[in-house]
């Protein structure tokens, strides 16, 4: 949409059901204008995004991977966010070690009732990640 | 680096005797107990599995001896006996906070451990001459003995990697000591002054290094199967096809995957014994990447694997307010 001259990049968002798709559905509802590089996964909760899906996007093709849960504490499950953070921040920080940008890799929190965060988070990463540029060439992967 | 403590404590020879009237004292009350002896050369030691008295007089322990012998334990269903050096008894420690073992099925001997040589450093010397003899001088110099002649090796110069960096030469559990317990002077940011150095580079060159190391990989999982915290067995999903996280594919990105893989699996849980890289047939530095995991784990937990058995590993556990993982804001 709004990245007419450029190439469109993937980025693959995993959100949870309860809340950031919730989330993505207000936007969407609401009418709010969204860059159209995100492709969407749902989960059932953030803490059933295993880091290995992460690197397994990014190493497969993608050029950001953003992962978007419930607020800490607002968990549906109580505390799957909570092992979540854990988890991701821990990815976050072995990514640079092996070459990969970690601002290639986002995790936050949206609720349900967010639809304009949702909007703002989408626009500023897919900002983001256009101004990083493609992770891979248009023949030849980052990692071959 | 000064090896100058290692030195001092080299000196005294571990008794042989010693280890062995322990051991014939123990299998009376387990089933089996897990030693090392000479393997099929004197420079190769290999799993002892004593079940008889007849047998303890092979089991020995010197600068040969780099196995992790824990790794059996978590499949052993009998009391077992082991001895263990300094940092296979962290592995004891984690196998407990995880519960893969049981502490009251188990003896534990433990012994002092000055450093191991690396053995791949000797054989690069000696070349394929096999080895007639090997002998320790002076507790610090090596003389070895093969067909084409004799070769003499200072010990600090083909110790391994891991002994030049170790902080817990003595056992930290055990349940009979053999000999002086040595104290390590090296601290922690100097056991992970290599993380700290390689990560000052920038993307690109870190990029190119892992490219350049995984690119060798031959996919043989000999760091997996060697490593004691490694669990799973035919669980492994980098040999699942259901989930399909690595193809058949010998290509890099499989590469990269089966190593992430490997190193997120042991996410604050490794606890850098060195077997992954001493199994690795293409001498990749596969336990870098777990160091770096750990040097996270301390920055943000303050947790060191394999200290305490009452510790709980930190991606079991959470905490409502984490206090060092910052929000990440646009």
């Amino acid at each position: 949409m709004s990245q007419e001259n450029k190439r469109e990049l993937k980025i693959i968002g995993f959100l949870c059901n309860w809340c950031s798709y919730g989330g993505a559905d207000t936007a969407g509802v609401s009418r709010f204008k969204q860059p159209t590089d995100l492709r969407i996964v749902r989960v059932p909760c953030s803490g059933r995004v295993d880091p290995l899906f992460v690197v397994k996007a990014l190493i497969g093709g993608a050029d950001g991977v953003l992962v978007s849960g419930c607020h800490p504490r607002d968990c549906h499950y109580s505390d799957g966010n909570f092992y979540a953070r854990r988890r991701l921040e821990m990815l976050k920080r072995l990514l640079p070690f092996l070459g990969i940008d970690p601002r290639r890799f986002r995790y936050t929190w949206v609720s349900a009732s967010e639809g304009q965060r949702w909007q703002r988070v989408v626009t500023e990463f897919t900002k983001l990640i256009h101004e990083l540029g493609p992770l891979h060439g248009e023949k030849e992967k980052a990692f071959e | 680096m000064n090896w100058d403590h290692y030195m001092e404590k080299r000196r005294k020879p571990l008794s042989e005797k010693g280890l062995r009237e322990k051991i014939s004292q123990i299998l009376k009350e387990v089933d089996v107990v897990i030693s090392w002896k000479m393997g099929f050369d004197p420079i190769h030691a290999t799993p002892h599995f004593i079940r008889d008295e007849k047998e303890i007089e092979e089991s020995v322990f010197n600068v040969f001896c780099v196995h992790n012998l824990t790794t059996y334990l978590p499949f052993m269903k009998e009391k077992v006996g082991i001895v263990v050096k300094g940092c296979d008894s962290r592995t004891l420690v984690q196998f407990i906070q995880e519960g893969l073992i049981t502490r009251e099925n188990l003896k534990i001997i433990g012994i002092p451990c000055s450093g191991v040589v690396d053995v791949k450093k000797i054989m690069e010397e000696i070349g394929e001459s096999p080895v007639l003899q090997a002998e320790i001088l002076d507790n610090s110099s090596l003389k070895i003995r093969t067909l084409d002649g004799e070769k003499f090796f200072q010990i600090d110069s083909v110790l391994a990697q891991k002994c030049k960096t170790c902080r817990y030469p003595t056992p930290l559990i055990y349940d009979h000591l053999i000999g002086e317990p040595i104290k390590s002077q090296i601290g922690w940011d100097k056991a992970y002054e290599d993380v700290t150095e390689f990560d000052k580079k920038t993307l690109e060159e870190k990029l190119s290094f892992w490219k350049k190391e995984f690119e060798k990989c031959i996919r043989c999982y000999a760091c997996r199967n060697a490593c004691p915290l490694c669990v799973c067995q035919d669980r492994c999903i980098a040999e699942s096809r259901d989930p399909h996280f690595v193809s058949q594919k010998l290509e890099l990105p499989e590469k990269f995957m089966f190593h992430f893989i490997h190193a997120i699996h042991l996410a604050g849980r490794c606890v850098e014994c060195g077997e992954c890289e001493r199994a690795c047939p293409m001498g990749i530095p596969v336990k870098m990447m777990k160091k770096k995991i750990n040097y996270e784990m301390k920055q943000l937990f303050d947790y060191e694997t394999g200290i305490n058995v009452d510790d709980k590993p930190p991606m079991y556990t959470f905490k409502v307010e984490e206090e060092k993982i910052k929000e990440h804001e646009l």
